[in-house]
């Protein structure tokens, strides 16, 4: 259901209204904030994978001349944690460490030297126990267990069967089953975590400043954790160095950087080392998979079995979201009438896994377009053909009750089949070269929030006083996609006024609405939509007045160009300034409140876990990646990458076109050379060296299009950009690999190891299958 | 495998947080003991002895200042503690991220692990001192119109470098601003529109 209006491809977009402050140095960032007398925290961290504390003695820390507190568990004896049913973990250690780097202690002192000697003064014994660091030790019987109460370390299993799918492999003419494996990645945002907490002695009242993309979850996080009132703590978001998901959840340090500034009481800044950043972690996990597929001789999926299991470490943080989903999202993206999903969480001794861009998604993806490719080729079918029979019409819902409102599939599809020339040079590229690609989908938002409440899903405040500026208030956290410029760009159109004059202050809870927070991609959608409303109140109370002096209905009053008039001729015309001080005589400063909820219906299905996946609006990408691959060393380059998202309708296209090759990109780091690693639960990766982010050199230029299919429900009909090309990435490249070297890759990343490896084995098969062929003639 | 194990015990958190691996001790012994008594000081609790302070001038952003510093002061710090300009980042544990690239006489040079007594004499300029008269840079203006920055975490850095790329190179060809790049990484953009912004400044006067 394409409801194209006009084509408009060619409207730049407007830079980030923040732009200005982030190219020259003056945006402050949390570890830029003033600071200068304040004590400096730092974190004992454990020293085992897991173990039982059997003495902690601070009281040589404690006599330490600087040294103004130091906490430890015995301080917060409350857990936190982001879903309410699964807040399992204290922000400092009680008892028990299950990680290597787990915070036990902490300490503020006058400055960074006294702190570190104080920490030396700390004396720690650990007693400790088996670890283990795989999925399969983990859940092996007779296993040492992390949490008692969950046998086997299974932190949850998700059983999920919608349509026969006996009956599915039945009516297929292949099937296909592969088992596929993605290691763990970490978000590597380049700012380093920290956090600023100011604690008045004399008022009670606390100040956070941190590097959140969820100044709300923190605010309440605090409250429980320090056993205060909300109305006494104040959060507040400073620029943030990239988020990616790895700050949305409250992360221990902020906790114990608060717990520090009252115990001192004062100010406290708390800046971890990029070591101590990856050890916080909360990102994607290893995932092993088993994915089945049927499929017709046409191309038709007639079912599909997929089995996950997900190395989660050491607490639940976002686990259960995470592997609901894992299976969730196989569906909304193609139409398939059967689909079975078992997922296994399971408890590790490693740092704690939660939330990446693409949440979920990205690993059963991955394993599902590269299953999808390996059959199409058995039956002799092209990949865009093997998509293209399997797509999905809109409106619908999925078997798992999910809404498709909009879907541009088949003309992302159609854009980058004609911008790469893949009938013209797929298969028919020089030895050693290859194309490949694959489809994705992502939410506009959760259509149930994890903490639900009953209230809106988004509110933008918006006031208009004598300046006659616009101000928008919101909590929505900008952390680089723009959501603010978003903000600034809805209430601008809505009432016909040039950005200039509208000014956004986002995320301080003194300030600011409530907002859930920048993840699931939900800005654009829920708190665009809200912006709007908002618009449309000050709008309708401005052409109010313009009415009056007008001597006309409202309901005649137009507003563009800076102006209310009445009729198309604009024969009686106000300028905007002018109709503001009419209202403002009327009715003195103004302040509106706009809001957005998505209705019941969009909250997905009754199913034990159904509200996870459910969303008013997917977003949808097709990609093909472009390889070179040498077999000499293994090591493949990405020498193009064309790609075409479907975000409805883009609000600001530069800034959709950044994410989208952004997330792409980001994809690229994951399936070339992103992998954590550890030994013995130590992380072995824990710098930008080891942890390989791809470089400018190393990266290919991104050819990103934008399909705008405007769905009935977004903002003027946008949905998410930020994630849904993310997760085609990896088996785009993985099909390219295929493509240009005939093998097959099941696991991720792609290094050249692993490409030697699998070039190796199928040398030596070869030669064997030679020998046996001669042996026999 | 065992070399590194031998290694990996030598690695601590950071701030020196003490963490160390327990597989030191003999195989029956299960009681790990921290803190790791990294030095002498830390064993007797003593206070390690002040660095010496030098005078140190330079001119930083055009102005010639005079200071005295510890000679363990790390650059980037001078720059952000003791002169107060906190455009430049630090993102990493020290040479891996670029994010606090300066010019040292026209040299793009990562500030964190630069030692602020080397600078002596030398002309430092930083991403603040790339504005004249309210006017940002060229590459200041590309990269915000073109969405150099998207976090701008990285941007500072990424901007110094391509700074230094196009004063010895004015017309670099996108192989050239990719290499000149490398040292610094950006998590955002996927470098796309970095390399475009590049490019636009570099055909504008500078």
């Amino acid at each position: 259901m394409s409801r194209r209006r006009r084509d408009d491809d060619k409207r730049p977009g407007v830079p980030l209204i923040d732009g200005v402050e982030k190219v020259t140095g003056r945006a402050r960032y949390t570890a830029d904030l003033e600071h200068a007398y304040a004590l400096v925290g730092r974190i004992l961290r454990s020293p085992v994978s897991h173990g039982e504390i059997i003495r902690l003695d601070v009281c040589k820390a404690v006599g330490l001349d600087g040294v103004a507190a130091v906490v430890t568990g015995a301080d917060c004896p409350h857990t936190y944690g982001v879903l309410p049913v699964a807040m399992n973990e204290h922000p400092l250690a009680r008892g028990r460490v299950r990680y290597r780097g787990e915070p036990i202690a902490a300490v503020a002192a006058r400055d960074a030297e006294t702190a570190e000697r104080a920490l030396d003064l700390i004396e720690l014994e650990v007693k400790e126990l088996p670890a283990h660091y795989s999925s399969e030790e983990a859940r092996a019987p007779g296993a040492a267990l992390l949490h008692d109460n969950k046998p086997g370390n299974l932190e949850r299993e998700v059983h999920h069967q919608f349509g026969d799918v006996t009956q599915g492999f039945a009516a297929a003419d292949l099937v296909r089953e592969e088992r596929i494996s993605c290691a763990e990645v970490n978000h590597a945002q380049i700012e380093p975590h920290a956090c600023l907490a100011d604690f008045d002695a004399l008022s009670g009242r606390l100040t956070v400043q941190s590097v959140s993309q969820v100044g709300y979850y923190l605010h309440l996080m605090l409250a429980r954790c320090l056993e205060m009132d909300t109305s006494r703590i104040r959060v507040i978001k400073p620029f943030v160095g990239g988020g990616f998901g790895a700050r949305v959840e409250v992360l221990n340090f902020e906790i114990i950087t608060a717990l520090l500034a009252r115990a001192a009481p004062g100010k406290v800044m708390m800046q971890l080392t990029r070591e101590e950043s990856f050890l916080t972690h909360r990102a994607r996990p290893q995932t092993d998979m088993r994915i089945k597929l049927g499929m017709r001789g046409n191309g038709r999926i007639t079912a599909c079995e997929c089995e996950v299991v997900q190395r989660g470490g050491a607490y639940a943080g976002y686990g259960i979201v995470t592997l609901l989903y894992a299976g969730a999202l196989l569906q909304g993206i193609y139409d398939i009438s059967a689909i079975k999903y078992d997922g296994y969480r399971i408890y590790t001794n490693l740092p704690p896994c939660g939330a990446m861009r693409g949440h979920g998604s990205v690993n059963s993806r991955h394993a599902f377009e590269c299953l999808l490719d390996r059959m199409a080729r058995e039956l002799g079918l092209d990949p865009f053909t093997v998509r293209r029979a399997n797509l999905l019409q809109a409106p619908t819902r999925t078997l798992n009750d999910l809404m498709v409102n909009s879907y541009g599939l088949g003309e992302c599809l159609d854009k980058v089949e004609r911008a790469s020339g893949w009938r013209r040079r797929h298969g028919k590229l020089p030895p050693g070269k290859g194309l490949g690609m694959a489809c994705s989908h992502y939410v506009s938002g959760a259509a149930k929030p994890i903490h639900w409440t009953g209230e809106p899903h988004a509110v933008v405040n918006a006031r208009l006083d004598f300046d006659g500026g616009v101000t928008a208030l919101t909590g929505a956290a900008d952390i680089g996609q723009g959501s603010s410029t978003m903000v600034a760009i809805a209430i601008a159109e809505t009432l016909g006024v040039p950005l200039e004059r509208v000014r956004v202050i986002a995320g301080d809870s003194a300030v600011t609405p409530k907002d859930n927070g920048a993840y699931s991609s939900r800005i654009t959608f829920m708190v665009g939509n809200a912006a709007i409303d908002a618009a449309k109140k000050l709008r309708a109370i401005l052409s109010e007045a313009a009415a009056r002096k007008l001597e006309t209905n409202p309901g005649d009053i137009e507003c563009a160009g800076e102006a209310f008039y009445v009729g198309a001729g604009r024969q009686s015309s106000l300028p905007f300034s002018d109709v503001v001080k009419l209202a403002l005589i009327e009715r003195g400063p103004i302040t509106v409140s706009g809001t957005f909820t998505c209705p019941p219906e969009a909250q997905g299905g009754k199913h034990k876990g159904g509200a996870v996946g459910s969303t008013m609006g997917f977003s949808y990408a097709a990609q093909v990646v472009e390889v070179s691959v040498d077999e000499a060393t293994g090591l493949v380059t990405v020498d193009k990458v064309w790609a075409a998202l479907d975000c409805g309708r883009a609000i600001n296209p530069m800034a959709v076109e950044g994410q989208v090759e952004g997330s792409i990109w980001m994809g690229m780091g994951q399936a070339l050379s992103e992998e954590t690693r550890y030994a013995d639960g130590l992380p072995l990766h824990a710098s930008l060296l080891e942890y390989r982010v791809p470089t400018a050199a190393e990266s290919p230029p991104i050819e990103a299009q934008i399909v705008e299919t405007h769905d009935p429900y977004g903002p003027f009909g946008a949905k998410e950009a930020s994630e849904g090309a993310l997760a085609g990435f990896p088996p785009a490249l993985v099909n390219a690999v295929a493509n240009a070297i005939g093998i097959d890759l099941s696991e991720l990343p792609v290094t050249p190891d692993r490409v030697m490896e699998a070039l190796v084995a199928k040398r030596r098969k070869a030669r064997l299958d030679a020998l046996a062929q001669k042996a026999a003639s | 495998m065992a070399d590194d194990l031998e290694k990996l015990q030598t690695l601590d958190f950071g701030h020196g947080c003490g963490v160390r691996n327990g597989r030191n001790l003999s195989e029956g012994e299960k009681i790990a003991v921290v803190p790791s008594k990294r030095d002498a000081f830390m064993q007797t609790g003593t206070a390690r002895p002040k660095p010496r302070k030098r005078i140190l001038s330079l001119t930083l952003n055009g102005r010639q200042r005079e200071d005295a510093v510890s000679e363990n002061l790390l650059l980037v710090d001078f720059i952000r503690r003791v002169a107060g300009l906190t455009g430049v980042k630090t993102g990493c544990d020290g040479g891996e991220c670029g994010a606090c690239t300066i010019l040292i006489d026209g040299q793009a040079v990562p500030s964190c692990i630069t030692l602020a007594v080397r600078c002596e004499g030398r002309n430092i300029e930083t991403i603040e001192g790339l504005v004249k008269q309210g006017r940002p840079s060229r590459l200041q203006r590309a990269f915000h119109e073109r969405l150099g920055a998207q976090c701008g975490f990285c941007t500072p850095g990424m901007i110094m470098s391509a700074e230094a790329l196009l004063r010895r190179n004015p017309n670099p060809d996108d192989a050239e601003i990719r290499t000149a790049l490398s040292g610094n990484l950006c998590r955002c953009t996927g470098y796309v529109k970095i390399v475009e912004s590049v490019r636009t400044a570099a055909r504008e006067p500078s």
